[in-house]
């Protein structure tokens, strides 16, 4: 922590993270990454990719929550990053609800072009 | 870049301002703000504001990946073989370990280490060279393969690496090769000249233009020491066997343009003439037919009862979106014995381009903001090392380290979608 001598207000605001929190994080972050490249080696059927998106999502908390300093951040920054994310999780789920919608199957099919090829015979 | 010789004191009060109230304005505080924790938080707020514009940015890549991987999850399974694993993991430890060089940098500046500072954000930017070293031969590798986005696929499984061809490396590392050049022609002048900032400054810029080729000998060493996108070449080859086979030439289903098609998807390397080939193409869902055949049976198959001509219809409507390559075709029929539930061949330019094109926007997006960090942080080090921070102005270190650190979490949740699909 910036001692304060005494000093005025919106001075000596800096708030340096401690050096063992920094390699702890870096360590954290290096065995996550060993055990995501591990788990590929087994066979987890269709959990492996919640697997995976878990381990990554822990991995990106503890960069944003230390790495970009959001543990001890204003809290308006905060809430503008993950109300990012929530924006992101609505675009990809809302997209893929629809996913089976653009299947042939389910859109009734008007043959116009099968049609107008056969107007030439 | 603009350096001056003269270091300066960041500290210093200046009298040049003409508002005034200069005697507790330092020179670090623009005039505009009130307390250097004010201009912090500012500008810092505003950083945030553009960091959630890119991640937004990023998802809709995201989206396109989902979207597609959810409809051909086979598709990901099969070109995923020709990613290295080990390219990937080494290139995501790097950027984990660049990330945390940039969070002590930030530290470091809080703390008035103006050496320390320097030091870090330079060992940062070597990181972010290595990372694109070894994408270069990432790339590279996988352009001579013919493994390219949608338009340009061109893998022949049977000819997994063509002779000849481009040598794509040599042109990637050219515009580095040639700074690299100019960095060090730069030091020498600046030495010779007797600049002493301009040297002190483009020592550490030379060791990190250098630590690009020291990521490409990285990347040629782990690339040659494994066979893993080469245990891909067997999948898909029964089939393109069989679509290469010359009894295929037979025109009574057939069309010109079918043929054009899957020709197109294997073996044409020259996108000349792929364009020849493109341009005699029908129109996706247009079946033709060289005889009247086609058009006898869609009239009887019109009549509701004639439900025998309806399948047959229906079967070859399947064939023919098939040909074409549909991302998704009809797969309504439940008899077993149809085309539409014969196994597809994904080393094709509408499947396996489709996630090559995904990958290459993805990868290709996420290096572009390698190199746009590597630019601000050159200007970082060079104010760095002309020590500007101190413990009350060290807002552009701490920008340009979130913008780092999601950069660095963007490449978080890349590594396992693309590397890791088995």
């Amino acid at each position: 922590m910036s001692a304060h001598e005494g000093s005025r207000e919106g001075y000596d605001f800096a708030h340096p993270l401690p050096l063992p929190l920094l390699f702890g994080v870096f360590v954290a972050l290096t065995v996550l990454t060993v055990i995501t490249v591990f788990q590929a080696n087994f066979d987890l059927g269709s959990y492996d990719i919640i697997v995976v998106m878990i381990i990554a999502s822990i991995k990106a908390l503890l960069v944003g929550a230390f790495f970009m300093h959001l543990a001890f951040d204003k809290p308006m920054n905060v809430i503008w990053f993950t109300g990012s994310f929530v924006f992101v999780a609505l675009f990809i789920i809302f997209t893929l609800f629809d996913n089976r919608a653009s299947h042939k199957d389910d859109i009734p099919v008007l043959n116009d072009t099968v049609a107008a090829a056969s107007a030439e015979g | 870049m603009a350096t001056t010789d003269a270091g300066h004191a960041a500290t210093a009060d200046h009298s040049a301002d003409s508002h005034g109230h200069d005697h507790d304005h330092p020179s670090y505080l623009a005039h505009h703000f009130d307390t250097p924790e004010q201009q912090f938080d500012s500008g810092k707020l505003g950083m945030w504001i553009f960091l959630v514009t890119e991640v937004l940015f990023f998802s809709g890549m995201f989206c396109a990946y989902a979207i597609f991987r959810a409809w051909r999850p086979e598709v990901f399974e099969g070109c995923s073989q020709f990613l290295n694993t080990k390219l990937g993991a080494i290139n995501t430890g790097v950027l984990l370990f660049s990330s945390f060089t940039m969070a002590w940098a930030v530290r470091a500046s809080q703390l008035e280490e103006h050496k320390k500072t320097a030091i870090l954000i330079a060992s940062t930017l070597s990181c972010a060279m290595i990372f694109l070293g070894v994408k270069a031969i990432e790339y590279s590798h996988k352009w001579h393969m013919g493994l390219l986005p949608a338009g340009l696929f061109s893998y022949d499984p049977n000819n997994p690496h063509p002779e000849g061809g481009p040598n794509y490396l040599a042109y990637i590392c050219a515009p580095f090769a040639i700074a690299t050049v100019g960095i060090a022609i730069w030091l020498v002048v600046s030495f010779v000249r007797g600049a002493k900032f301009q040297f002190a400054v483009a020592k550490p810029i030379l060791v990190v233009f250098l630590c690009f080729f020291v990521g490409v000998g990285l990347g040629t060493i782990l690339e040659s020491g494994s066979g893993g996108e080469h245990a891909a070449h067997a999948e898909g080859e029964h089939h393109d066997a069989s679509e290469h086979s010359a009894d295929e030439h037979h025109a009574d289903e057939h069309s010109e343009g079918e043929h054009a098609s899957e020709e197109a998807s294997v073996a044409e390397a020259s996108p000349a003439e792929s364009g020849e080939a493109i341009s005699g193409l029908v129109a996706p869902g247009a079946m033709v037919a060289s005889d009247d055949n086609l058009n006898v049976v869609k009239r009887l198959a019109s009549d509701n009862t004639n439900t025998g001509l309806q399948s047959e219809l229906a079967a070859r409507q399947a064939q023919d979106e098939m040909s074409y390559g549909a991302i998704t075709y009809n797969v309504s029929d439940d008899s077993s014995a149809t085309v539409a539930s014969t196994e597809d061949d994904v080393m094709r330019k509408s499947r396996a381009g489709v996630f090559f094109s995904i990958y290459y926007c993805m990868t290709g997006v996420h290096a572009i903001h390698i190199l746009a960090g590597i630019g601000v942080l050159i200007w970082l080090l060079v104010r760095a090392m002309r020590e500007d921070f101190n413990k009350n102005y060290f807002g552009p270190v701490d920008y340009v380290g979130l913008y780092w650190h999601l950069v660095d979490l963007i490449w978080i949740y890349l590594f396992p979608l693309m590397y890791l699909i088995r």
